[in-house]
């Protein structure tokens, strides 16, 4: 509907500007904007136009998502969707991946699940919410040592990070990403030093700001939490998948639940989350994309 | 369960109430000394303010003075000094927040005390210091001694400004409304409520105390001369 609106208002300003060029008699200015200005429209018919059924596809898709995706979605994925498929309604919730599952679980009407981590999606092919055969392992999260820019620290690599005079981790009692840290340090060995010394943050955001603020020298984050503040925290290393049992993988997969007049768009919503088109919008937020 | 909050928590709220005694008190008289309106409630107003913003606001702010890349925190770590992410950042954050309850407290008291006791100690020569030391404070001890034990209760209780610049480290900065927190989002619940039935029980004692004090306090002035108050 708003693209709609949206076309109308190119539209009108195309005529008014045409008009307002064969009034002025060939104006320089007026001219050069013409064909920057039609370019728009027609841009988005050719996107539509090689999928044939594309503009008929009509209908609500919800999709249920780890709160490390909200941002591509918000930002960027949905809108990219919309200018294919105008007639789809995208709506989005986001929230931890256990707490979605739970929600889920209770009635929640999604469409798609798009979890950051295999267990909950393992969960809902088990209790029957979701096909196996429709999991996708799309993205990979990598865990990374994070410094701020004007730190001075020694530290160079997860080896050497007890050199750090104060670390910040998420705590691995509740901060996935902290679980991941305690497993890739107790790989390596240093993990009894660091955990007597580490300031343990209850969320991500707490590890990000005490790093940027200078207070923690280092801490271990997502890359995509990093992604998040360039100007404010640097990546000094990334932890090799040796050092982690499992790797972080996002799978996404469409939910058996999903209605007769719904299909058609939530099919083609998976379908462009699958391509390469948002997977580089994906790996702008620091994600990568899984070969496993 | 482990120890080191509760001992953390007790050793930051002692020590922490040391310090906001001795400021909020001389504040206190300080402010009661400003002849201005204007300028008094200004003063007055700046003081209360970490009573009634959120501890995080004042935990942001003073991320903004010691923070590691910050002029004050940069100058301190150059002499060897790391505020932040250290126990004493712990003590910084009570201070701040317990201090306008210790203010408030003490410019209430100051302000009951009559100023006839003041002036027929000047009629006499009393120097200013001695009639401060010898009559106001004796004076206002009461009010002196509750405000004391509220600063000293928000002290033991602090949260918000602590997580930002103390960090959350265990057996350093970890105290217990942090230990709490912690726990409850880690799933520990019996944890948890240990923690939260000391902090309860540490509490209720210091509160009751306090209510105690007051309540002997109105009942002597009501049997006796009442005070006219200014």
């Amino acid at each position: 509907m708003k693209r709609n609106h949206l076309l109308i208002i190119v539209f009108a300003f195309i005529i008014a500007l045409a008009s307002f060029a064969g009034c002025s008699s060939g104006g320089g200015e007026a001219a050069t904007e013409e064909p920057a200005a039609t370019e728009e429209p027609a841009a988005t018919e050719e996107q539509a136009a090689p999928e044939e059924e594309a503009p008929a596809v009509s209908g609500a898709v919800m999709i249920a998502a780890a709160a490390s995706l909200e941002n591509a979605f918000e930002g960027d994925l949905k809108p990219l969707f919309n200018a294919q498929y105008p007639d789809v309604t995208v709506t989005g919730t986001y929230d931890s991946s256990g707490k979605l599952q739970e929600q889920i679980e209770g009635g929640l009407e999604a469409d798609i699940f798009f979890s950051a981590a295999l267990k909950q999606m393992d969960a809902l092919v088990e209790g029957g919410f979701i096909d196996a055969a429709a999991v996708t392992d799309l993205l990979l999260n990598e865990v990374v040592l994070i410094t701020s820019p004007q730190s001075e620290t020694k530290v160079t690599s997860f080896d050497n990070i007890t050199e750090a005079k104060s670390i910040a981790i998420g705590d691995p009692a509740s901060v996935p990403a902290g679980q991941y840290a305690q497993e890739v340090l107790t790989t390596l060995g240093v993990w009894d030093k660091v955990e007597s010394t580490a300031s343990m943050g209850t969320n991500v955001t707490e590890v990000l700001n005490w790093v940027a603020e200078g207070s923690a020298e280092v801490g271990i984050v997502y890359a995509t939490d990093a992604a998040s503040m360039p100007d404010d925290v640097k990546v000094l290393a990334i932890a090799s998948p040796e050092t982690m049992q499992t790797p972080v993988v996002y799978p996404v997969a469409e939910l058996i639940r999903v209605t007769e007049e719904n299909k058609a768009a939530t099919d083609a919503f998976v379908e462009f989350i699958k391509s390469p088109e948002a997977m580089s919008v994906f790996e702008s937020y620091g994600f990568k994309p899984y070969e496993g | 369960m482990e120890w080191a909050p509760v001992i953390i928590s007790l050793k930051t709220a002692s020590v922490s109430i040391l310090i906001t005694f001795a400021i909020g008190t001389w504040l206190a008289y300080l402010v009661c000394r400003i002849r201005k309106d204007s300028v008094r409630s200004t003063i007055d107003a700046i003081l209360t303010l970490p009573l009634v913003l959120p501890p995080t606001v004042a935990g942001f702010l003073l991320l903004y003075i010691f923070g590691s890349y910050r002029p004050l925190g940069e100058l301190l770590g150059e002499i060897g000094v790391r505020i932040v992410f250290n126990w004493q950042a712990t003590v910084i954050a009570a201070v701040v927040i317990s201090f306008p309850l210790m203010y408030r407290s003490a410019k209430a008291a100051f302000v009951q005390v009559d100023p006839i006791f003041m002036q027929a100690a000047r009629t006499i020569g009393l120097s200013e210091r001695r009639i401060v030391f010898r009559i106001l404070l004796p004076l206002a001890a009461p009010g002196l001694a509750s405000g004391g034990i509220l600063a000293f209760s928000r002290g033991l209780g602090e949260f918000g400004a602590t997580a930002l610049i103390a960090g959350n480290i265990p057996g350093v900065t970890r105290t217990m409304p942090l230990a709490i927190y912690s726990a409850v989002v880690g799933g520990r619940t019996e944890e948890a409520y240990r923690y939260v039935v000391i902090l309860i029980l540490v509490s209720f004692i210091f509160v009751w105390l306090l209510s105690f004090l007051t309540d002997r306090r109105t009942t002597r002035q009501r049997s006796g001369e009442r005070t006219p108050r200014l």
